[in-house]
């Protein structure tokens, strides 16, 4: 299969099973939404070595409950537990300490964790619960609980409870590239795709990944070390999959809160990569035995 | 299903008419004749409910009652579920209890509206009595939940000893407005009467209007609360649309009563 040109590998990407909550991050200007959010998602790249996996979301919410200019985070990481632990964690010391902000849950699931009310206590007894029935807050048959924490500016609004629910992460595709602009420019590309689409993030620094990763290591100590068999320095030393003319390769990992997100973000955005100067497209997989979810690029080009 | 309408066979004078079973709880199962024959009370005698109102219709969660019935007192009392529409005034203890659904009153609603309601939405056009939304006598706790939204006047210690829910007046109130309050929200868009707020524990009481408040409530500062922005986009959903200015605008707050417990607090526009 070709795409512009561009050889797709018959292969596929193998992703994990995480939990998810979406956190909805409102504040006096856009400006400061953003610095919120983006204070939240710092060191959210790899549950490997941050716990979580942090990210904006490229698709802005169309309102929000206090009609302030919003932001949307995804939040993912292996267990309903630790999703709620960094959502306490990084909206405690991100979300509530940047001036004007406000935090609500953006995700509407059957499990709810305590967020809010657990931050609650940073109120000092002062903190006022407001608890607003469906019918003014459009919530299906659930009432929505908010808290009013006293901080120096105002007030801190944070929602009692967030929605999480299984999601996919480590969805991913690699962009084997002629020279490092060429695959830096086609996987730029990639990402300004998939950030329209709703419900996905790319976690990694600008949503690009240099150093993926393999599984296990030499070093008894590390259970995550260099994909060796991409790294162009080592193509003579180790069983490389690079072919000839490659000297970057860069990869895109997807994590979204439904396997469908997931392979919609995965599709538009091998689409938009594959231009000149790549001379493939890959994915990254384990055999199939680790990941339950499979995404096979030609299965996925096809549709 | 079709509404269950009913209509007052003779206007009632005198003795008012005690009918809790105007629910659709007990409407919701039962046939016509069910429903007629479901007990109310006139005074110290028991009769059917079809001894009073010419009922049409079986079987369903929602009830029109072509009213006025401002003597009929007990309308939707600990209902649950489905929905009531009062074409006119309603009496006493309308809502009382009530756990969910919705009970719209077209006209006016007397006293002890909502008293002690635990959820729902009970929406009156006109105004409504003493105690809206508070606590009977000897109870700790008045409303605990849902909604009371009165487009008219209301009267006296309405919300008081008000536990959690909210109250929306468009118009008026009369003195002791949430009185003893232990939480919850109240909003006023008109005048307030003597001592609002006296003795309030927790709570929250919005006016739109300046007010004279009680030496126990001091004044803290001046600043937009988020939480009014959510609450006034809520009222949208209600169809009430606050005064221009007043979401983004600045409130004053005061905290008080400190005669008592001193954590509600009033907000007044700035």
């Amino acid at each position: 299969m070709e795409i512009n040109g561009v050889p797709i590998d018959e292969t596929y990407a193998e992703a994990f099973t995480m939990h998810a909550s979406r956190v909805l991050i409102t504040a006096f200007s856009k400006q400061w939404a953003l610095e919120a959010a983006r204070s939240m998602a710092g060191f959210g790249t790899s549950v490997i070595g941050c716990g979580c996996e942090v990210g904006i979301e490229g698709v802005e919410p169309e309102q929000t409950p206090d009609d302030r200019p919003g932001v949307n985070v995804l939040l993912f990481a292996p267990s309903k537990k630790a999703v709620q632990e960094h959502l306490i964690k990084r909206i405690g010391q991100s979300v509530m300490t940047s001036p004007t902000s406000a935090c609500y849950n953006d995700l509407e699931a059957e499990d709810r964790l305590s967020v809010g009310g657990k931050l609650r206590f940073f109120g000092d007894g002062y903190q006022i619960s407001k608890r607003l029935e469906p019918p003014i807050v459009g919530n299906g048959n659930r009432a929505r609980r908010f808290w009013r924490i006293p901080v120096m500016d105002g007030e801190f609004v944070v929602e009692d409870r967030f929605g999480v629910q299984k999601a996919v992460a480590g969805g991913n595709f690699l962009l084997l590239g002629n020279e490092l602009p060429d695959a830096l420019q086609a996987a730029e590309r990639a990402v300004e795709a998939m950030r329209k689409v709703n419900g996905v993030i790319m976690p990694f620094p600008g949503g690009i990944v240099r150093s993926g990763s393999k599984v296990g290591s030499r070093y008894k100590f590390l259970n995550a070390s260099t994909n060796t068999a991409f790294c162009p320095s080592l193509r003579r030393q180790v069983q490389s999959e690079l072919p000839d003319g490659v000297a970057a390769v860069l990869e895109i990992v997807i994590d979204g809160l439904t396997a469908e997100a997931v392979a919609e973000a995965m599709r538009v955005g091998i689409r938009a990569a594959c231009g000149p100067g790549i001379v493939k497209v890959s994915a990254g997989n384990y055999g199939g035995k680790l990941g339950k979810h499979q995404f096979h690029l030609h299965q996925l080009l096809a549709n | 299903m079709p509404p269950v309408t009913l209509r007052l066979k003779e206007p009632l004078t005198g003795v008012p008419l005690e009918a809790e079973s105007i629910s659709p709880d007990l409407f919701a199962d039962r046939s016509r004749e069910e429903i007629e024959a479901l007990p109310v009370a006139w005074g110290n005698e028991a009769h059917r409910l079809g001894d009073f109102f010419q009922v049409d219709g079986e079987r369903s969660e929602e009830i029109e009652v072509e009213g006025p019935i401002g003597r009929v007192k007990w309308v939707g009392s600990a209902m649950t579920r489905g929905r009531i529409v009062v074409h006119g005034d309603v009496g006493m203890h309308a809502g009382s209890y009530m756990r969910g659904g919705e009970i719209l009153i077209e006209g006016n609603a007397a006293d002890f509206l909502g008293v002690e309601m635990e959820g729902g939405l009970i929406h009156v056009k006109g105004n409504a009595g003493h105690r809206a939304g508070a606590a009977y006598r000897g109870s700790k706790y008045g409303m605990r939940g849902g909604i009371i939204l009165i487009e008219g006047n209301v009267a006296h210690e309405v919300g008081a000893y008000m536990r959690r829910g909210l109250i929306v007046i468009t118009g008026n109130a009369e003195d002791f407005l949430g009185a003893r309050m232990a939480a919850g929200t109240i909003c006023l868009f008109g005048q307030a009467g003597l001592r609002t707020g006296g003795g309030m524990q927790k709570g929250t009481i919005v006016c739109m209007r300046p007010v004279e408040l009680l030496p126990t409530f001091a004044y803290d500062c001046t600043y937009a609360p988020v939480f009014l922005r959510i609450l006034f986009k809520g009222l949208k959903h209600l169809g009430v649309q606050t005064p221009p200015g007043a979401t983004d605008g600045s409130w004053r707050r005061y905290h008080g009563d400190l005669a008592d417990v001193g954590k509600g607090e009033i907000l007044i526009p700035a």
